[in-house]
């Protein structure tokens, strides 16, 4: 493994590069479609992701 | 072929392993043992038995799409890899759980505890996980509750629902409960686990204002902060003024811990439970990996005996015999009912393809599982003697050190006040005595460890972080588990007056998440003014009704197997039931009529209520007396009223299984068509 695959892989793992690839899946999948910035998607990410259990004991 | 032969190989160095572990009874045993054994009971179940469940009794299917495939929207629904959904499940289940439970089953010896996390898991814990995790990934992600509602039927579904909300419930308390034993009267480590919170709203702001959703450049930041505050905490300690400040008796911190709760739970994720929890994951992985690597180097001998005399159910820690009570103190890393609540979650919407569920489920569970062997280890290493000291509360051993010391030398586990001074000296703290709770003595024992290993200079600092690491988790799972009941709460309410299940209506956020945290906030109250230290009431009914949501889950899973006509194979999930329905039930029913006031509920309201009468209690008992009372009595119907969900659920899955047998209609299966994966179409 390189450490630029290491690199990458960390940061799909965090959620770190979670919004390029939205950008891309909306670009492959509905493109010309209006996205959300950066800020609104991490936000909604947020609140889906706390909307159940994630965490446990 | 290659994969036959290193099974056996695992086989024979996990029965070399076993075997040393049984014979060595008068002398020490290396930790390295037990971690082998671990190891490779782990690896044979995951290479064989897991498998096997997966292709016979799950027939896992890796032609057909799952969720994340067919609702692939960039969002939520993600097809990702194997390893990261690894990843973000074992950061998911891992919690305190396993820390603290194996710490308290060290009262019995080494041995109970640990054959129990390792065969508990392979068989039980890990089976749960996987076969949840297929059946929610099968059904849209779908959760337990609704899948007991669709599968069992609607009453089955809404007693999964009122028993996974009073486990949060006795859950949240609980761990309140361990951070508040952790903080008293030690400034160091409450001006360390208070900075966290500036620490992660500042996190948070980072995350959303200024670089947002740079994950990983705001942990970085975060965990170093954090660090710092550590270190910090060591001046705060030295200063008398500021030492004043941090000074706390447990009453006002648990004041602090239920505002805490109720503020995270009302205001937006992003400002504090979300950057919260990227610290804490952070933290929880590094500490576990460095504890593993620590051992290993370390490879300490075991000083608590196999078994002590405690196993007859005198133990000062908690009440009971070792059976049942070493399996329902050990929930998590074993069994645990919560994490299927996660399997039914976030993890089945991310999954890419159903091969991918052995791992996911089966492989974070059993690692789960090694977290909790080294958790035993870190709590056997130590002189037992210091185990206890620490370990019990004053109400048993008396509040004078002296007092302690004697009665634990009585025991047959040598202690002496130098000593404990000494310790409490190289940690930093005034004092280790009656540090009820798990959490000290597992970060005496890991500040060993680490200490040891790599350099003895800072146990101090060592000490003050394992606190650290294990109260951010802990305020972590505290804010997301208030949250999860409000979520509950709103629901079941929404039933009742349509505007209290809208989840974003301001009146009912603050009045659901008011009613959860006064719920914990009562059991957290009673645990702190208990002077036996609360915990061992508080952690066996937690263990009862984690174990009894595990029975709920294995119901769910059994009566689909069996509605799926391979009731051939329902043995699988079946024998992990009837263990969990055995040892809830026979705990259950100890707790209830048991005539010993430290192990019956109604014993120990009854005991106190005559001593309290009759004038022999000294003041200061005697004013919370009433109080504990009360609260006895209400663990008395609350067990009841878990025995009662969980016998009512097992009755449910056996009348639709007899039905389905019997040929006579029963609810269809809600799984979701079969589609084809584009990763195997042609």
């Amino acid at each position: 493994m390189t450490l630029r695959n290491l690199w990458r892989w960390l940061r799909t793992a965090t959620g770190d590069d979670a919004y390029e690839r939205y950008v891309e899946h909306r670009a492959k999948k509905h493109p010309g479609e209006p996205l959300l910035t950066r800020a609104a998607f991490y936000e909604e990410s947020q609140r889906r992701k706390w909307g159940g259990v994630s965490r446990c004991c | 072929m290659l994969k036959n032969i290193t099974g056996g190989i695992f086989a024979v160095v996990g029965a070399i392993a076993l075997t040393i572990i049984a014979v060595h009874r008068n002398e020490p045993v290396n930790a390295l043992w037990i971690v082998t054994a671990a190891v490779c009971a782990y690896l044979l179940g995951y290479r064989f038995y897991a498998a096997w469940i997966a292709a016979r009794v799950l027939s896992v299917d890796s032609s057909r799409a799952t969720p994340a495939e067919r609702h692939d929207n960039g969002r939520d629904f993600v097809p990702t890899h194997r390893w990261i959904v690894f990843g973000h499940h074992f950061a998911a289940i891992a919690g305190p759980g396993p820390l603290v439970g194996p710490t308290l089953a060290a009262q019995f010896g080494y041995l109970p505890g640990t054959l129990w996390i390792i065969a508990g898991a392979v068989l039980g814990g890990c089976v749960q996980d996987m076969t949840i995790l297929l059946l929610s990934t099968r059904r849209d992600g779908r959760s337990l509750g609704q899948m007991a509602r669709d599968e069992l039927g609607p009453l089955g579904g809404f007693a999964a629902l009122i028993g996974t909300l009073l486990i949060m419930i006795i859950l949240i308390a609980v761990l309140g409960l361990v951070v508040v034993n952790a903080m008293k009267h030690s400034p160091w480590a409450t001006s360390t686990v208070f900075a966290t919170v500036p620490i992660a709203i500042l996190v948070g702001f980072y995350l959303r204002r200024w670089r947002p959703g740079r994950v990983l450049e705001a942990s970085l930041l975060g965990v170093a902060l954090v660090l710092f505050a550590v270190i910090s905490g060591g001046w705060i300690d030295g200063n008398p003024v500021l030492r004043a400040a941090f000074d706390f008796p447990p009453v006002p911190l648990a004041a602090f811990v239920i505002v805490y709760g109720w503020l995270a739970a009302i205001l937006p994720v992003w400002l504090l439970l979300a950057p919260r929890d990227y610290l804490s994951t952070f933290l929880k992985l590094g500490t576990v990996a460095a504890l593993a690597i620590a051992i290993v180097l370390m490879h300490p001998q075991i000083r608590m005996p196999a078994l002590t005399a405690f196993v007859d159910g005198t133990g000062p820690l908690f009440g009971g015999k070792v059976f049942p009570f070493v399996f329902i103190t050990i929930a998590c890393g074993a069994v645990s009912g919560f994490h299927a609540l996660v399997a039914s979650g976030t993890t089945p919407k991310i999954i890419a393809t159903e091969g991918d569920v052995r791992l996911v489920g089966y492989g974070s569970m059993a690692l789960e599982s090694l977290v909790a062997v080294m958790a035993i280890i870190a709590a056997t290493l130590l002189d037992p003697g210091v185990y206890f000291a620490i370990n019990t509360g004053a109400g048993i051993v008396g509040a004078a050190p002296e007092a302690a010391v004697h009665t634990i030398t009585g025991w047959g586990f040598p202690v002496t006040v130098e000593q404990m001074q000494h310790l409490a000296g190289e940690m930093g703290e005034s004092t280790l005595f009656a540090r009820t709770g798990g959490a000290p003595s597992l970060a005496v024992g890991m500040a060993s460890i680490f200490g040891s290993t790599f350099g003895r200079g800072l146990l101090s600092l060592w000490y003050h972080f394992a606190i650290m690491f294990e109260a951010v988790f802990i305020l972590t799972t505290l804010d997301a588990g208030t949250r999860v009941g409000r979520f509950m709460l709103q629901d079941f309410l929404g039933h009742i007056w349509k505007p209290m299940g809208r989840t974003s209506w301001y009146p009912s956020v603050l009045i659901t998440s008011a009613l959860v945290v006064a719920g914990w906030g009562y059991f957290l109250y009673i645990g702190v003014i208990d002077p036996n230290g609360g915990v061992n009431i508080l952690w066996p009914l937690f263990g009862i009704a984690n174990q009894m949501l595990a029975a709920i889950a294995l119901c769910v899973a059994t009566g689909i197997i069996i509605k799926s006509g391979k009731a051939r194979y329902a043995l699988v999930t079946l024998v992990p039931l009837a263990w969990l329905a055995l040892i809830t039930s026979t705990a259950a029913w100890q707790k209830l009529t048991s005539a010993d006031p430290r192990l019956g509920f109604f014993a120990a309201a009854n005991d106190l209520a005559a001593k309290l009468s009759s004038g022999v209690l000294p003041p200061d008992k005697a004013a919370v007396a009433p109080q504990l009372i009360f609260n006895q009595r209400l663990d008395a119907w609350l067990t009841l009223f878990f025995l009662a969900v969980v016998w009512f659920v097992i009755l449910d899955m056996a009348r639709v299984s007899i039905r389905y047998l019997r040929g006579l209609p029963v609810s269809g299966s809600s799984e979701a068509p079969y589609q084809v994966s584009r990763s195997t179409s042609p």
